[in-house]
């Protein structure tokens, strides 16, 4: 007996919805099961993880926190995925889009204008844009594997955020700590409730509406989809495979420029070493598991948000290594992509056949 | 291959009487309203080429993918060699010696001709090994294949010869053929016929479906006619001609195509001026000097073999390529080699790729987005300030269905779960739907029935006697001689002067397809 996976004949809708559910159940039980390994009773864990962030009002507003960058920058992946286009390096224009939506705070403090957000904000945009430029235009140009180049920009942009806030932009009062100025109240996005929540979710809010339009509604999203199904017949359309990198490019860069500069504009107030936990790399699960979908991934993206509050909460109550959140965050994404398979093809239990003579 | 030596000798006497191999009860398969397959019974024996006949959308296609597992039936039953099977997947139908050929190629692009053999065989093959039989499997069998090739730069002749290898490597005792030779030339044909007739010798069975009603009379022992999903009738396909055969699978007569008078002269609406192209890949065939002109109220033919340049020709008359020289390509007196695809589209082009299914449609896209992909452009209406009209597109979906007489299962479906007939009449209805000025289409009857292909022939002559210039690409000569006014040949690149289709033979042309005039000039002709 073997298990073999068979082709359907047409794609199955109902997998397409029931794959990350499915996915979700799979990491459920396995996480309870690591949980019982660690020596933890499993149900109070998931409870701890899954559900106690969920209780108190602050915790909610932290979800909205976490959910907004998600979710901004996966929308912009949403589109780099569905044309074929592998931007695997949100991290970095993330970081980038951060660093210069904070060039005008930090190096002209006293701007201090009804003008001076904006302008933080679009140059935030810019940055991300021109970090996301680099890998499309290394790929235009010579053909180089935009996976690798834009993985690799995040790095560089993650050292040069690291040198610059030990370095040049190191707060002159700040005791010799390794982080910028605190921004002033103009270059704030203001909170939306008093709590921590700020205006950053909105633009997330915003996102996920006009990419559904675009995408939906709008021959630039009818590109995409084509371009991504069959480049061939993109061609013969007359739409430029060239140009659809670059746009994907740009525009995820874009937002996850915006998603950078929002959040250290909005939560954090000043650049220090590390910006993120990991938006960048966690919103390509965010996108997958909201089948590339903005709908679906204004789901997904609270989805994962709650598995950073609960990693907390973990670390906190039952004294497990934040890690743990990494751990539920890669079991997702493998699960995801895992189930899948199942869109397309169907499993199968196959008695084995003898084997004939020319298969010994 | 265990019974060699009890081979019997040709004669459709023997053949009839051969071991039953696979006999289907009652197969039937829906799908959504439609009954693709309804109580249809068959039954295949070794040493025997059997005809699968009906016209496009009688479920052929679906009634073979059951046959190999590919398709699982609602209802009936399969045995093989006299015991009830079920055959669930295509590896099970590989593992009881069926092997089969698909209409629409199942071919990874990427990937070299052996590497996509060593994906169907079972796992342990040496990819050395695997090339070394390859091409001993494909020069015994006169199919000749570089097994180093990358698919992506091959013709779909030599990658229907892929298939067919591949198929041949697993020494199957049924070989299922999904229109084999639509896309073959005369020449390539006469060679797979050639395979057959030593198959069958060998004791293999043979179920081959064709729309080439000639070639059915001429190799197959028998025959098993189809229509709407029914088995209509079984025949010895020797005993009747073509004509019969043609009324047995439509119901009625087929219509001799009406030419009508040719419009008096009129300006040229598509020249090439020394259109000349380097090749734009390792496995691609270099332009050179083509001219050429088309008047409004003519069609044009190229003949010419496979590979030839036909497919360069097309990308660069289209603009998916555009011409080094914009003088090169001339459109109603613009020089427009410089132009892309939606440019020259405004201009007033229609063009209809060889290759339906990823090139001429995206077959996961609806009918009704694959209007789009062709006419988002051309002002029709579908795109206003970027935001697209999908209720126009599906209105207009609609009247192409019904004006060529697309059928499917259920209202505008995904482009793949259309019959291969059907597609080609929907991708052809697509461009003839707005009357183009110059329209160039590339094997415009591949895998259509005789009657559809009749109304798509008909369609062509009738687009030009209203003005416009129509330019066909076609590797078949009945084709060509029915639709063409005048007919020049491709051959490595060059073009042969196009000539009156009244004053051409077939000899002559199939000289020029060897090129045996090459370079030769207009004066020279023949011996
Ligand atoms: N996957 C599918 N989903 C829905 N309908 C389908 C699917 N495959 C085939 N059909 C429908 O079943 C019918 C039979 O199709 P099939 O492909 O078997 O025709 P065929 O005889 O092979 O035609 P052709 O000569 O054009 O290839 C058609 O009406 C087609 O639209
Ligand atoms: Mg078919």
């Amino acid at each position: 007996m073997r298990l073999e996976l068979e082709k359907r004949a047409e794609h199955s809708r109902t997998m397409a919805v029931l794959s990350p559910l499915l996915a979700l159940l799979l990491t459920l039980v396995s996480g309870a099961i690591m949980f019982a390994l660690l020596g933890q009773d499993p149900v109070r864990a998931l409870y701890t993880f899954f559900i106690e962030p969920l209780t108190a009002s602050w915790s909610l507003q932290e979800l909205v926190v976490k959910a907004a960058p998600l979710i901004l920058i996966a929308v912009g992946l949403a589109v780099c995925y569905l044309s074929n286009t592998w931007n695997i390096g949100a991290e970095g224009q993330f970081t980038f889009g951060a660093i210069a939506g904070s060039l005008l705070p930090i190096m002209v403090p006293g701007f201090e204008t009804p003008l001076t957000l904006p302008l933080m904000l679009l140059m935030g945009i810019a940055g991300g844009m021109l970090w996301g430029a680099i890998p499309a235009f290394l790929k235009i140009r010579f053909g180089a594997n935009e996976i690798l180049t834009s993985l690799m920009l995040v790095y560089v942009a993650q050292l040069f955020l690291d040198w610059l806030v030990r370095g040049p932009w190191r707060d002159p009062e700040g005791f010799n700590f390794p982080e910028s100025r605190l921004f002033s109240d103009a270059a704030i996005l203001q909170p939306l409730a008093d709590g921590r929540m700020h205006v950053g979710a909105l633009f997330a809010l915003l996102a996920v509406i006009a990419m559904s339009v675009i995408l939906m509604k709008t021959l630039k999203g009818f590109e995409v989809r084509v371009l991504g199904q069959a480049p061939r017949a993109g061609q013969f359309a007359g739409f430029s495979r060239n140009k659809m990198v670059l746009f994907a490019f740009l525009l995820s860069g874009g937002l996850a420029g915006l998603a950078g500069i929002s959040e250290v504009s909005g939560s954090i107030n000043q650049l220090t070493p590390v910006i993120s936990p990991g938006y960048g790399f966690t919103a390509i699960i965010v996108a997958f598991l909201g089948r590339l979908n903005p709908i679906g991934i204004f789901i997904a993206g609270f989805l994962l948000a709650l598995s950073y509050l609960g990693g907390e909460a973990a670390q906190v109550s039952l004294g497990l290594s934040d890690k743990t959140t990494r751990v539920f965050q890669g079991m997702l994404l493998f699960y995801v992509l895992a189930c899948d398979t199942l869109i397309l093809y169907r499993i199968r239990l196959t008695r084995t056949f003898a084997p004939s003579g020319k298969e010994a | 291959m265990q019974d060699h030596e009890t081979n019997p000798p040709p004669g459709a006497e023997t053949r009839r009487s051969g071991e039953v191999l696979l006999e289907a009860r009652g197969i039937t398969k829906q799908f959504g309203d439609v009954r693709a397959n309804d109580d249809v019974s068959l039954v295949l024996r070794a040493g025997e080429i059997h005809a699968l006949l009906g016209e496009n959308g009688a479920g052929k296609s679906t009634l073979v993918k059951i046959l190999y597992g590919a398709l699982e039936p609602n209802a009936g039953t399969l045995h093989w060699r006299g015991a009830p099977v079920r055959i669930s997947s295509p590896a099970e139908a590989r593992a009881l010696g069926i092997g089969m050929v698909f209409q629409h190629f199942s071919l990874f692009e990427a990937l070299t001709v052996a590497e996509n053999i060593a994906l169907a065989l079972p796992g342990g093959t040496p990819l050395r090994d695997l090339a070394k039989r390859i091409r001993s499997v494909s020069q015994d069998y006169g199919l000749a294949l570089d097994p180093d090739a990358i698919v992506a730069d091959l013709p779909v002749g030599i990658r229907q010869r892929i298939e067919i290898v591949r198929c041949l490597l697993q020494e199957p005792k049924l070989i299922i053929m999904d229109e084999p030779t639509s896309v073959l030339t005369p020449q390539e044909a006469d060679q797979l016929f050639l395979t057959l007739e030593r198959l069958t010798a060998e004791g293999c069975a043979i179920l081959y479906i064709s729309h080439r009603l000639e070639e059915v009379k001429r190799i197959c022992h028998h025959a098993t006619i189809m229509r709407h999903g029914k088995v209509v009738m079984e025949c010895d396909p020797a005993q009747e001609t073509a004509g019969s055969l043609a009324r047995l699978m439509v119901g009625s007569a087929v219509h001799d195509l009406k030419r009508g008078a040719q419009v008096a002269e009129s300006a040229p609406r598509l020249e090439l001026r020394g259109l000349s192209a380097p090749p734009d890949g390792p496995f691609s065939v270099a332009l050179q000097d083509i001219d050429l002109s088309v008047k409004g109220g003519e069609v044009v033919a190229i003949a010419g073999i496979a590979g030839n340049g036909q497919g360069e020709l097309f990308d660069l008359l289209s603009g998916e390529r555009r011409a080094q020289d914009s003088g090169a390509i001339v459109i109603d007196g613009t020089a427009s080699g410089h132009l892309g695809i939606t440019h020259r589209r405004r201009q007033g082009c229609g063009f209809v790729p060889e290759e339906r299914l990823g090139h001429g449609a995206v077959p996961g896209l609806r009918l009704s987005e694959n209007i789009v992909l062709t006419r988002h452009g051309t002002g029709d209406g579908l795109v206003r300030g970027g935001m697209l009209d999908m209720g126009l597109a599906r209105r207009m979906e609609q009247r192409i269905k019904s004006n060529f007489d697309v059928r499917m299962s259920h209202d505008d479906p995904e482009a793949r779960a259309l019959s291969g007939g059907n597609l080609q009449k929907f991708v052809i209805g697509r461009e003839l739907d707005r009357t183009p000025g110059v329209l160039v289409v590339n094997q415009p009857t591949w895998g259509v029935d005789a009657g559809a292909a009749a109304l798509i022939r008909q369609e062509l002559i009738d687009l030009s006697r209203q003005g416009s210039a129509v330019l066909v690409i076609s590797q078949d000569l009945d084709e060509i001689f029915e639709v063409a006014d005048r007919i020049a040949v491709i051959s490595r690149g060059h073009l042969s002067p196009a000539e009156p289709a009244v004053q051409l033979t077939r000899e002559r042309i199939g000289l020029l397809m060897g090129g045996l005039e090459e370079g030769q000039g207009k004066a020279h002709h023949a011996a």
